[in-house]
């Protein structure tokens, strides 16, 4: 018997346990040279901070988002959070239970599951489609036997929108929309409650990438699936997101409601975001891109890590890191950034918001 | 801007690959015009044979790629059959190209100044120290910060963006008169992009450089370019000035694909979305080669290829703007033209 049919949704998740919660966790990398380099040259470790003090929980049954640039740590928090990484400092708590004890334990290592950027990448190239998808399920002992094996890997290709003879396939006989499909099918494979999904669309054309973000709306509301999804692109974003959370070098510096945030965004970081998409609309908008480039993480900048890029900059937050806390205004919005605490902020609409106005 | 002579003419353009299996076309009657100022959009989904125009408008068609028909004219000169060295010389002097990676276009071994100084010795006539002074002044035009400092740096010491702007100095520093750009602004960040992107229009205005901008950001050609061409397995499924193609797009694939853009100023519960993918070179349907996938087909477009056809402000290859056909014109009146949504 199948644990648990794939249109049966879980229990309406509200208030209660969150699915996933983090609590000021870090992730450090040794990124030094070989040591004997080091001592000629005189110099100490270098420590890439790549995460360091993120805090948030995913209640069930919804999507967090995280958004930033290239190297902001999103892919980090992913493999955290999933326990790939172990952190250097702080908690990951998976239903309440520690992520490492949770690890060590098959039945809820098999509750959640990740899927990558690169469809190419992760599926192995010498295994037939089915065997794929099919592994997970022999690994947790979720089916026995061929014929209920079978079965349950042509329900999981018929619910990603393939055809159950395309598992007899090998992965290179795909166009990358349907490989994408196919690591789609495979952390289901597991039954998993807890998606992570890092950048599961970048790679492919934007049709491609509808496919397959109505695919994942669909799974959720059909098997009531939490969502950890990660993504550079703000549009993608505001399709898919309960709550999103804005990342700069390693740290949030915006966590909201997705509606608030992309129609209030508090934080300068988070509005230069915004005023960087180009606009579609055609509305001859002058958009005023940010200026300078991201620092580097192995030597953040003293104070506010996005002063050297911040119109609103000043001694204070060269000086002092602004800590996360609820914005003045808009308080279901976390935010990092001493000039949104002061009232000195910007009080215009999100460019966004701006231009359907106008 | 269609009374001056265009400077580019690229004429029914066929380019062929064989193969052990038979002949691929990966580019199949593909005719535009670039005219001088201009800039002209490309767009498509990746193996649609945007990059594949660009090669072989630079002379760069990767063996055994080769053009098989048509034409190609840079100011009224053929230089589709031009020698090799000939070729050359046309590309840096006539026709700047900027590329994805900078790393493709930059030499790791040679500092900025070096590869800004000779390139433009080559083509101007210039000693080295005057091109020196002016690689200077390139670097500061492009936005590199302390450029007399940065001058005499190695690429590997400049970040994605900085790489990305020498890049563009490097193409513009000859002053021709074409850029080809493919994909410049995709490996970037995207607030570094948008400072790319800014760049390049203002560079190009203010040169009065034409410039053929190959993307698959619909965002960017909306921003940035005059007119737009989209291209669908090889060909040109619709082309016209931007605002109409973005706005008012005619062709139903042009439809699908502005419809599939998530939009940023609100949430919608379902994105359009085009069914299928684009087919493989090597199984191209007959017909129209949008037909499997298309909501409109009707049984003309499974047997002829559509050529490109008025349709109100634009012109597409869909037979449903053939005034001479009932049914088409009957299909056309049931929908009315094209309207999407971010219209
Ligand atoms: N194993 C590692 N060793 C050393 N540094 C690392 C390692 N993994 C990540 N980093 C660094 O940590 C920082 C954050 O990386 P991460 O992959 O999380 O970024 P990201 O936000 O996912 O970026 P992208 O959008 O490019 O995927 C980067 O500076 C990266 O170079
Ligand atoms: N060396 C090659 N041999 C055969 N086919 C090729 C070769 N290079 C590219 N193609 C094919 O030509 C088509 C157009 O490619 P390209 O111009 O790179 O697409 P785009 O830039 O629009 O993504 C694709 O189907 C691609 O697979
Ligand atoms: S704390 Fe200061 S520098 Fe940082 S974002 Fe706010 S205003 Fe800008
Ligand atoms: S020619 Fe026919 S199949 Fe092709 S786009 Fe037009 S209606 Fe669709
Ligand atoms: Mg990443
Ligand atoms: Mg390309």
């Amino acid at each position: 018997m199948l644990e648990r049919s794939v249109a049966t949704p879980l229990p309406p998740a509200s208030g209660g346990t969150p699915m996933l919660e983090t609590d000021d966790v870090a992730r450090f990398f040794d990124v030094s040279r070989p040591l004997i380099q080091r001592v000629i040259a005189r110099e100490g470790k270098r420590m890439l901070r790549a995460v360091d003090g993120v805090s948030f929980a995913i209640p069930k049954g919804t999507t967090l988002s995280l958004v930033g640039e290239s190297g902001c740590g999103k892919s980090t928090v992913a493999r955290l959070v999933v326990g790939l990484y172990g952190p250097t400092r702080g908690k990951v708590f998976f239903d309440g239970q520690d992520l490492a004890v949770a690890r060590s334990d098959a039945s809820q290592r098999r509750r959640m599951q990740m899927i990558f950027q690169d469809p190419y990448a992760s599926l192995n190239p010498r295994w037939r489609v089915r065997d794929i998808i099919a592994e997970p399920i022999r690994a947790f002992g979720l089916a026995q036997g061929t014929v209920e094996i079978d079965a349950r890997v042509a329900e999981l290709l018929t619910q990603v929108g393939l055809s159950p003879l395309d598992g007899q396939k090998y992965p290179h006989e795909f166009s990358g929309g349907q490989r994408q499909r196919i690591s789609i099918a495979r952390a289901l494979s597991s039954n998993p409650e807890f998606l992570v999904c890092d950048e599961p669309t970048s790679a492919l054309d934007v049709s491609v990438q509808a496919q397959i973000l109505n695919l994942m709306k669909d799974l959720q509301s059909r098997l009531g699936l939490t969502y950890l999804f990660i993504s550079h692109n703000l549009a993608v974003v505001r399709q898919v997101s309960d709550r999103v959370g804005v990342m700069y070098l390693g740290r949030l510096v915006e966590l909201a409601p997705a509606e608030t945030l992309f129609t209030t965004p508090r934080h300068p970081y988070t509005r230069a975001l915004m005023e960087a998409i180009p606009d579609l609309d055609m509305t001859g908008r002058q958009r005023i891109p940010v200026g300078g480039e991201v620092p580097s993480p192995i030597n953040p900048p003293s104070g506010c890590p996005f002063h050297p890029r911040c119109p609103l900059a000043n001694d204070r937050c060269r000086a002092q890191r602004p800590e996360l806390v609820a914005a003045r205004g808009t308080p279901e919005t976390q935010v990092a950034c001493h000039a949104v605490e002061e009232g000195r902020d910007d009080p215009r609409p999100a460019p966004a918001e701006a231009q359907r106005a106008a | 801007m269609s009374n001056t002579r265009p400077l580019l003419e690229v004429r029914n353009l066929r380019v062929e690959f064989p193969t052990r299996r038979g002949t691929l076309v990966a580019l199949d009657d593909v005719s535009f015009d670039i005219h001088p100022g201009e800039v002209l959009g490309v767009v498509g989904e990746s193996g649609a044979g945007k990059s594949m125009t660009g090669a072989a408008i630079i002379g760069l068609l990767e063996p055994p790629g080769r053009i098989a028909a048509g034409s190609i004219s840079l100011a009224g000169r053929r230089i589709d059959n031009l020698p090799y060295k000939e070729m050359r010389t046309v590309r840096g002097r006539e026709i700047g190209a900027i590329f994805q990676d900078p790393l493709t276009t930059l030499n790791p071994l040679y500092t900025v100044g070096r590869q800004l100084v000779e390139t433009m010795t080559t083509h101007l006539p210039l000693n080295p120290a005057q091109a020196r002074k002016k690689a200077i002044e390139w670097l500061e035009l492009v936005g590199i910060p302390a450029a007399a400092q940065r001058i005499d740096s190695y690429p590997h010491e400049f970040s994605g963006g900085m790489r990305q702007r020498v890049v563009i100095a490097l193409a513009l520093c000859a002053e021709p008169k074409l850029i080809v750009a493919d994909e410049p602004t995709t490996a970037l960040d995207v607030s570094i992009q948008a400072q790319v992107i800014a760049l390049l229009k203002t560079l190009a205005r203010e040169k009065g450089t034409s410039m053929m901008l190959v993307t698959h950001d619909m965002g960017v050609i909306a921003e940035t370019a005059d007119r737009v061409a989209v291209m669908y397995a090889g060909r040109i499924a619709e082309i016209g000035a931007v605002r109409q193609v973005v706005k008012h797009p005619a062709h139903p694939y042009t439809i699908g694909l502005m419809g599939s853009i998530p939009p940023i100023s609100h949430r919608m519960d379902r994105l359009l979305q085009i069914e299928g993918a684009m087919p493989r070179l090597s199984a191209i349907p007959k017909g129209c080669a949008y037909n499997p996938r298309c909501p409109r087909v009707f049984d003309r477009c499974r047997g002829e290829r559509p050529e490109l056809l008025d349709a109100g402000d634009t012109r597409a290859a869909c037979w449903l703007y053939d005034r001479a056909d009932k049914d088409a014109a009957h299909a056309v009146a049931e929908s009315g033209y094209g309207e999407v949504r971010h219209a």
